[in-house]
């Protein structure tokens, strides 16, 4: 049988190298963590097949040399039939594999954030400008009492009478999403922690254990229990400020994770707290939870292991009736909800779970808020929104949408050098964010994106700031669940409706 | 040592009352009236304390817990020890479904039966091999994504049929042993029906010995073999299930 000519299918990318302009110095090649380069004696061979636009190389090589084009070879082209399909029916037809990738979708779905505008002050209240007056961004994530009663001490001064529930300080309204040790390498976690102890937030280490070099930055961070259990013990959950219950991740609802055995080498192994070399099996649920009423008892069986003295959050995915799964999980005692949007990021997602399940953060986060507040239980947890903020607009609406706070992921890979190829899967990341290579993983130095991470969030507060400065309130606590602040464009009515904001002119 | 009655009492007081005494270095606890309070024994550590429970407990007993001995002289309901790291829970009667779910480390001996889902992704890790042991017989999806550890089935009540369906599904570490051999064409093509060898009878001498004394049953009825194991057939089911996607 002659070999099928599908394994051939023509490179997405070429690697193309100005030969005039090269010193050989072969960086490039020591750069790519896919194999893309190699020496041929006398200059740089590119084997485009292998490039999947990281831009490592280009980065780094010292003279310009470099260009990554997009193959203009074509397939012909079909406004139905996207090259996309094509090319995974050829390799899926050469393994019988279920098709997988890295990175949140990159299918061309509507982005409502782009669809909303913010409100300013003009003559009728002022604006405050930020450089001189205070400005609050403080965030408390936990419940909060439904009303405050006081009582007053020796001194006559007030005291509240019941004692306030654990809450989560966050000086900015910014968390780094989960991300586990084995999906991204322990420098990228490292810089993470980094940044949140320098910001005064909190990182989540995601559902892979609590690496002993994380250890020390337990007081910014959260700890995550997922169905695999994975490092979970008595003094796991005591470690970070609050505990999170992973129940889904908005690029995979209803999808369990797997980071296959080759990637469990000796660090992850003790790390996870699972033998080197098997697979590491996160079902989809949680065998201890079929109902509501099962994470209820998960949700204090934690409490009673830290003793009530943190707070508990759920992690779901955004998913069709989510407004009435938030608040049963509100109602099942969770302190904090994580949604998370189908946008969102993965550090591998079946595609066709990846791009064709779950629904946009910005309708969950107003769906969500909406039911809450209408059942008199907002109060009772606090929100956080996820799903690709990929700045601090995104994050300003959805605060206005209903979120306490928001969780940055991929942003904060890209901070590290990614360019979000979708590549995590393999391995090869050479960024050395997505891969447990060390020759990979040592080029990221935790220190420098620790900072980059910090000069991020900065910025992103002062702009906040700035917005909320426009918009004539000086506090974030303000603008919270403040839909009147928005308005929409290029929105039909129905969308309206649902995200609960008026139309622009209105 | 001291005896709690817990008769009306929520679990949150009792909780509360035993974690207490831990911290004030009680090792020894009784526990009278218990009925169906739940997470008796969460998260607590320390090799040397023993609770024994008279009545019967509610689910999750024992979640979390790193090192402590229970002791149950009646029947118990679900999680019994969910994600527990070291200790031991001793079960006279019946215990209810997920026993031992994610659990690391430590042993659970149950005298009777035990529900669906029991050992469902138990992991061994280092030298922590989590042991449980079930006199009867069991439900469905015994061992579901076992990952490692050691479960042992012994059928002691004679029943016709000593596990459900979906056995080991999914299951890729850890062993189950078998005191009685059964048709194990219906269950998962992703593990391997074997006869125990000397190694695994070795393995498995000083918990049977254990579990013989801790329920005053003769040692050597439980000893005597022949035993069957399942292990996986890999540690990487999923291997071959994914391609990279063009997008
Ligand atoms: S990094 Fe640039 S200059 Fe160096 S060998 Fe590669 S292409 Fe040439
Ligand atoms: S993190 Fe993933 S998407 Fe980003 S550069 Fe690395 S492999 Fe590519």
């Amino acid at each position: 049988m002659t070999k099928s000519s599908f394994t051939n299918i023509q490179s997405e990318y070429l690697a193309v190298i100005d030969h005039a302009k090269c010193v050989r110095c072969k960086r490039c090649i020591q750069n790519c963590g896919w194999g893309t380069y190699s020496f041929g004696g006398d200059k740089i061979i590119a084997d485009h097949s292998k490039c999947v636009a990281c831009g490592r190389c280009y980065t780094y090589c010292p003279e310009g040399a470099i260009s990554i084009l997009k193959n203009p070879t074509v397939m012909r082209e079909n406004g139905n039939w996207q090259d996309y399909h094509i090319k995974n029916i050829w390799r899926q037809s050469e393994t019988g594999g279920i098709a997988i990738s890295g990175m949140g979708t990159p299918l061309k779905y509507k982005k409502y954030f782009d669809h909303i505008l913010l409100d300013a002050c003009q003559v009728t209240n002022p604006p405050i400008d930020p450089l001189r007056e205070p400005m609050e961004l403080k965030t408390f994530l936990g419940k909060k009492p439904s009303k405050l009663e006081l009582d007053f001490n020796e001194d006559d001064q007030p005291v509240l009478k019941n004692p306030m529930p654990p809450q989560i300080e966050l000086a900015t309204p910014f968390i780094f999403a989960p991300m586990s040790y084995g999906s991204i390498s322990l420098n990228a976690q490292k810089a993470m922690a980094l940044a949140a102890r320098a910001l005064g937030i909190v990182m989540n280490i995601g559902e892979g254990g609590l690496h002993d070099e994380l250890v020390p930055f337990g007081k910014n961070i959260i700890v995550q229990v997922a169905s695999g259990r994975f490092g979970v013990n008595r003094d796991y959950l005591n470690s970070g400020v609050a505990v999170e219950i992973k129940i889904g991740q908005g690029a995979k609802p209803g999808i369990g994770g797997h980071l296959p055995g080759e990637k469990i080498g000796a660090d992850i192994s003790r790390t996870r707290m699972i033998p080197a070399g098997t697979d590491a099996i996160s079902p989809a649920p949680h065998h201890d939870i079929y109902s509501i009423e099962d994470l209820r008892q998960l949700i204090y069986a934690i409490k009673e292991a830290i003793n009530y003295e943190k707070p508990v959050s759920v992690k779901v995915a955004a998913v069709h009736n989510i407004a009435a799964i938030v608040s049963g999980i509100v109602r099942a005692g969770a302190d904090i909800v994580y949604i998370d949007g189908f946008t969102g990021g993965t550090g591998a997602a079946p595609i066709i779970i990846r791009d064709n399940v779950g629904i946009p953060i910005e309708i969950a986060l107003a769906q969500v808020d909406q039911r809450l507040r209408e059942e008199g239980i907002r109060n009772e947890a606090s929100l956080v929104a996820a799903g690709s903020i990929r700045s601090s607009a995104d994050a300003v609406k959805a605060i206005a949408l209903g979120a306490d706070a928001v969780a940055i992921g991929t942003a904060a890979l890209v901070v590290m050098g990614c360019h979000i190829c979708g590549k995590c899967h393999t391995g090869n990341c050479s960024w050395g964010i997505t891969t447990q290579r060390p020759e990979l993983t040592r080029r990221l130095d935790p220190e420098e994106y620790g900072e980059k991470l910090y000069n991020l969030i900065n910025a992103w507060s002062h702009e906040m700031k700035d917005i909320l400065g426009a918009m004539g309130v000086n506090s974030i606590e303000s603008l919270r669940g403040s839909k009147e602040r928005l308005r929409g464009i290029e929105l039909t009515d129905s969308e309206l409706k649902v995200l609960g904001i008026k139309h622009a002119g209105m | 040592m001291i005896t709690i009655d817990a008769k009306d009492m929520h679990y949150k007081e009792l909780n509360k009352i035993i974690r207490e005494n831990i911290a004030s270095g009680i090792k020894n606890f009784f526990l009278e009236n218990v009925n169906g309070q739940y997470y008796i024994g969460d998260g607590i550590k320390g090799d040397d304390i023993t609770i024994t429970v008279n009545g019967v407990p509610g689910n999750d007993l024992g979640v979390f817990m790193d090192g402590p001995s229970i002791i149950v002289n009646n029947n118990v309901q679900d999680n019994v020890g969910n994600t527990m790291n070291a200790g031991k829970i001793t079960i006279k009667g019946d215990a209810g479904d997920v026993v031992g779910y994610g659990m690391r480390g430590g042993r659970i001996y149950i005298r009777g039966n035990a529900g669906y889902r029991i050992g469902i992704h138990m992991k061994g890790y280092n030298t922590q091999i989590p042991v449980i042991i079930i006199g009867g017989k069991v439900g469905s999806f015994f061992g579901e994504y076992m990952a490692g550890g050691v479960m042992v089935l012994l059928g002691l009540n004679n029943s016709e049929e000593l596990a459900g369906e979906y056995f080991g599904v999914g299951m890729h570490g850890g062993t189950i042993y078998l005191k009685k051999k059964i048709d194990f064409s219906k269950y998962s093509k992703e593990v391997e029906f074997l006869e125990a060898n000397d190694e695994d009878m070795i393995f498995l001498k000083k918990y049977l010995i254990e579990y013989a004394n801790d329920f005053n049953l003769q040692a050597e009825d439980l000893i005597n073999g022949p035993f069957y194991k399942i292990v996986p057939s890999s540690a990487r089911p999923y291997a071959h299930l994914y391609t990279s996607s063009a997008l």
